[in-house]
């Protein structure tokens, strides 16, 4: 009795602070899951089967990498109300907006088919053919977007997330041996000698870590949720459970391929789903099934990401908490983006290559101009006040931001050149 | 055409509103800024070179 009398209040307590963060839960989570999109499953499947479990220590550096960075965004958008397009074009001026909002929608645009590609790709396996895929993921989106309320777009979208999980288990059918796995994958390791591939590899990873999208999703998800500055707590630890859960994903997925494709070149995460039904139709499965997941959960937040950017300027009203007739050219840019991506995978004979090489390049040319506003943002005192980067702060986000600047700058330049790095 | 012309309104209204960078132009932001257009302007120009050496190549 006494006992249960010292327990009662301490449990109700973190029962009560479970329910409070169920509420804020959201914005963090989504966009750190839906950066595993088709592209990060294709990079993880590929890292798998090329150095098994080897590069597992590297991906776990990425969880501060990519919190550090988001959490950034946490702060803005509450403490400013405002998207990261709005803010880059409020703090820098016309010249600096333009060319962020443009990049971006250039950017997701070509991300978009590229996230179609993966659907089709992870849908065929099971005979379905890509007309089929394409309108029914439209048909899908749709229904989540059209209800006129953030709240359950964002809970469908963690629903979303939730199936993202389907690798861990499919890692458990493939009985890989613990004890490689931490021999092999948690002591900081290069396996075959640090070359230019392996560096290919390791810029790829970080590429599809951190991506320029994400820093303007995460930031208007702050804002249409009416995140506050009393829920910054909350947001921070919403990304960083994000953050964890990304990379788990991530490291499953290596685990997966690295257990059962080793030595085998990925081209494609559908061509691993392939070989791996071949091995283990349930494991194959679960990998096209993510991989449909992850396509699907990345094309959502990816056209939002341009909407939101495109309301905030054009002063559009900008909302999930809006009905179509009262914010028509919001989601008339989130369906045409999709439309027009969406159509593209199915022009026979499509450049799909020359489109995903644009993607690395372009994302190149964002991502360095997004960091350093923000950075630059968040050290805007007048603004941000007491939220303002601290100089530890300043130190660890400009080393992350600086690291990244140049890594995914020379992954560009191995995406242009590939002969460069061998 | 009158759509048209109400989005070059539009944009030449945003251009107005945004004409001005809010943020106070210290030494480390405009430093910042002459960097990354650098770094913008190189990455163009590398981009403008592989297009040429794919035409020239075939």
């Amino acid at each position: 009795m006494n006992l249960f009398a010292k327990l009662y209040y301490p449990l109700r307590k973190a029962w009560k602070a479970v329910g409070l963060y169920l509420v804020i839960a959201g914005p963090g989570i989504v966009v750190m899951v839906a950066d595993n999109d088709a592209g990060g499953i294709t990079t993880y499947a590929a890292t798998g089967a090329k150095y098994g479990y080897h590069l597992i220590w590297f991906l776990l550096i990425l969880i501060p990498v990519a919190y550090y960075v988001q959490e950034m965004t946490v702060r803005l958008g509450a403490i400013t109300k405002r998207g990261h397009a709005e803010a880059i074009f409020d703090g820098f001026g016309a010249f600096w907006g333009w060319f962020s909002l443009l990049d971006l929608l250039f950017l997701d645009w070509l991300t978009l088919v590229t996230e179609f590609v993966g659907m089709t790709s992870a849908l065929a396996i099971f005979g379905v053919p890509p007309w089929i895929t394409v309108i029914a993921v439209i048909l899908l989106m749709a229904l989540i977007v059209l209800n006129g309320r953030y709240w359950t777009f964002e809970k469908l979208a963690l629903l979303f997330c939730a199936l993202n999980l389907v690798y861990i288990p499919g890692a458990f059918l493939v009985h890989p041996s613990v004890r490689d796995i931490v021999h092999q994958g948690l002591i900081p390791n290069f396996a075959g000698g640090f070359n230019g591939q392996l560096f290919f590899f390791l810029m790829a990873n970080i590429g599809t870590t951190i991506a320029p999208w994400m820093l303007f999703f995460q930031q208007s998800a702050v804002v249409d949720k009416g995140m506050l500055e009393k829920d910054i707590p909350w947001g921070r630890f919403d990304t960083l459970l994000g953050s964890i859960i990304t990379v788990v994903v991530a490291v499953f997925i290596v685990i997966v391929t690295g257990t059962v494709l080793p030595g085998i070149d990925i081209d494609d995460a559908a061509q691993a789903a392939h070989e791996l039904m071949k091995t283990d139709r349930y494991v194959g499965t679960f990998l096209a099934i993510g991989l449909f997941d992850a396509g699907l959960l990345g094309a959502i937040c990816i056209s939002l990401a341009s909407s939101w950017a495109f309301g905030e300027i054009f002063g559009w009203a900008h909302s999930l908490n809006t009905k179509i007739r009262q914010a028509p050219w919001f989601y008339a840019t989130y369906f045409l983006m999709l439309v027009t991506a969406g159509l593209v995978v199915l022009i026979p004979q499509a450049p799909l290559v020359l489109i995903t090489l644009f993607v690395q390049v372009i994302a190149v040319t964002l991502l360095p101009a997004a960091l350093v506003f923000l950075i630059l943002l968040l050290n805007d005192r007048t603004t941000m006040g007491e939220r303002c980067n601290t100089p530890t702060q300043n130190l660890i986000g400009g080393f992350i931001v600086v690291s990244i600047i140049i890594l995914s700058t020379l992954y560009g330049f191995s995406v242009l050149f590939p002969n460069l790095f061998k | 055409m009158s759509a048209f012309r109400n989005l070059f309104a539009k944009i030449r209204a945003i251009n107005a509103r945004y004409h001005e960078p809010r943020m106070t132009m210290s030494g480390a932001v405009r430093l910042s800024l002459l960097v990354l257009r650098v770094y913008l302007l190189a990455l163009v120009a590398l981009m403008i070179y592989k297009f040429i050496l794919i035409l020239t190549q075939g």
